[in-house]
């Protein structure tokens, strides 16, 4: 029997897949002289983001005081961190967790391609994501040339008719309604955004498409900045391919005290949402007052990246012992 | 009253939807990295068979369903109930209706065991096995030596069930019938 317990969900074939996949980014990267990093998995403080849960760990010290510990949703604090301390263009390739996130796309134990370029605005970023996608794939196959990008608002624009920016949470949740059957208690603006994008929209970006200029409520660590009709919008991108979200980047967010305010307003809507308060990282706090330099970021899903390069229609095909086998 | 939250939601597991006793299907986890979670859900509607796409903001719950599968034996019908008896040596009774009896009506034979859906101490849905065996009502008369033959003829179980047969079946044959898709399997040696 090919699926008894003990036995991987991917198979050779991708197996060899991860492998050579590992190797062209660590390839790509040092042709580009960006220095590979390591951070702590395990660690004292996590993030704030009300969409993001840590899995906390139980740690006795020597003197068998315990304290509570968290998995890292991302390497993002440390490795900013890293640059504030001058460490220039990083990546990393790391493990990361979020807590509750199961399902075809998503194993609650992850593997993230992380980097960072000093220097660089979310735009050149986007063109150096572009090429590490297009040098993992052969010459000829047409992920070479079929590149888009468009503003988070055109996309909505295009695909429901209206503008993301200015619409009314009333009407956006009686055009939600009247597409998608929902039982929802509580929701604001961009619940049903989220809700719009991942089930009428989403499925259908097939060709690989950046997505950028977000609305300043989903900034999450981005800067801000102003579009061309002079709305306020974050300066954020996403990357999806085959109707499936592969990376998220920034142009960072370098002033300390909004990065103070972002914290505080997580922390109150966790509250609201009777989510746990996680404490501060005070040590990216401290990076951040020092100095962190302009810079543009962007995490990918190596996993998901993995899912499109061998056909798989769910990321157990590619991790070797998902959650309910490891 | 118990409640199941998303995370927990299963193939199986009984809730309630809009007050109706719903079983679920499937359970689809869909996030954007940064955004709300959401749990595309299939459903199937306990009293009427339906299924339903539900979409479920992540972390939200909905209220357990008091549902129970239970093996139970069919007495009798007394025109407008069907009356079936626990099997755990009980002897506790329950009565369907019209509704609760459509899926295993043409199919009832006293002292036979189905499965019985009780939502709050009511009989909700009745479904058979998957395989009966059931005596021939009523037939045109068999075709002595006519056993290889493909012919087939329509024939009335005495459950009341019509079932195509073969040509060489006789009134009072036993026959063993596929209840999920009404057909014709073989003649039981008697």
């Amino acid at each position: 029997m090919k699926d008894e317990q003990w036995r991987p969900s991917t198979n050779k074939d991708r197996l060899f897949a991860r492998a050579d996949l590992l190797k062209s980014i660590r390839s790509f990267f040092e042709q580009r002289s960006v220095l590979e990093v390591e951070t702590p998995t395990l660690s004292q403080a996590t993030g704030t983001d009300p969409n993001l849960d840590s899995i906390t760990a139980n740690y006795q010290d020597v003197q068998q005081k315990e304290k509570t510990l968290y998995l890292q949703t991302s390497p993002e604090f440390a490795m900013k961190r890293l640059l504030a301390d001058g460490s220039g263009a990083i990546f990393q390739i790391c493990k990361s967790f979020r807590n509750a996130e199961q399902g075809a796309r998503h194993n609650p134990e992850f593997t993230l391609l992380e980097w960072y370029q000093p220097g660089y605005d979310e735009h050149e970023l986007m063109n150096e994501l572009m090429l590490l996608v297009q040098s993992i794939y052969p010459q000829d196959h047409s992920i070479q040339h079929v590149w888009q990008k468009q503003t988070y608002q055109n996309l909505y624009e295009q695909h429901l008719g209206f503008n993301p920016h200015v619409i009314h949470c009333e009407e956006l949740e009686r055009l939600a309604k009247k597409e998608i059957n929902i039982e929802i208690k509580q929701a604001n603006k961009d619940t049903w955004l989220d809700l719009l994008f991942s089930h009428l929209i989403e499925p259908h970006l097939k060709e690989p498409i950046f997505i950028y200029d977000y609305p300043v409520s989903q900034s999450a660590l981005a800067a801000t900045g102003k579009n061309n009709d002079g709305i306020e919008i974050a300066r954020r991108f996403e990357l999806v391919i085959g109707g499936m979200e592969i990376a998220n980047g920034y142009f960072e967010l370098t002033d300390v005290e909004e990065q103070r305010r972002r914290f505080s307003d997580d922390q109150k809507i966790r509250q609201e949402q009777q989510k746990t308060t996680n404490p501060v990282d005070g040590n990216l706090l401290a990076a951040m007052t020092h100095g962190l330099p302009s810079c543009a970021g962007v995490a990918l899903g190596l996993d998901r990246l993995l899912m499109l390069v061998s056909n798989a229609q769910s990321i157990d095909q590619v991790l070797t012992f998902p959650l309910d086998r490891a | 009253m118990a409640s199941f939250s998303t995370n927990e939601f299963k193939s199986g597991l009984k809730v309630l939807l809009d007050g109706d006793p719903c079983s679920i299907l499937e359970n689809e986890f869909v996030k954007p990295g940064k955004g709300q979670a959401f749990n595309r859900v299939k459903l199937r509607n306990l009293m009427n068979g339906r299924v339903w796409d539900r979409t479920f903001k992540s972390g939200e719950s909905l209220e357990a369903a008091d549902v129970m599968e239970l093996d139970m034996e069919y007495l009798y019908s007394d025109g407008e109930f069907w009356h079936f008896m626990k099997t755990d040596g009980s002897f506790e009774q329950v009565a369907a209706d019209k509704n609760a009896i459509t899926e295993a009506q043409d199919w009832l034979k006293e002292q036979d065991a189905y499965t019985v859906i009780v939502w709050n101490d009511a009989p909700i849905s009745v479904s058979p096995p998957n395989f009966v065996e059931l005596a021939v009502a009523d037939t045109d008369p068999g075709l002595k030596g006519d056993t290889a033959q493909g012919g087939t003829k329509p024939a009335t179980l005495s459950s009341g069930a019509q079932v195509k047969v073969p040509l060489f079946i006789e009134i009072g044959d036993v026959l063993r019938v596929d209840t999920r898709n009404g057909e014709y399997q073989n003649r039981v040696k008697q």
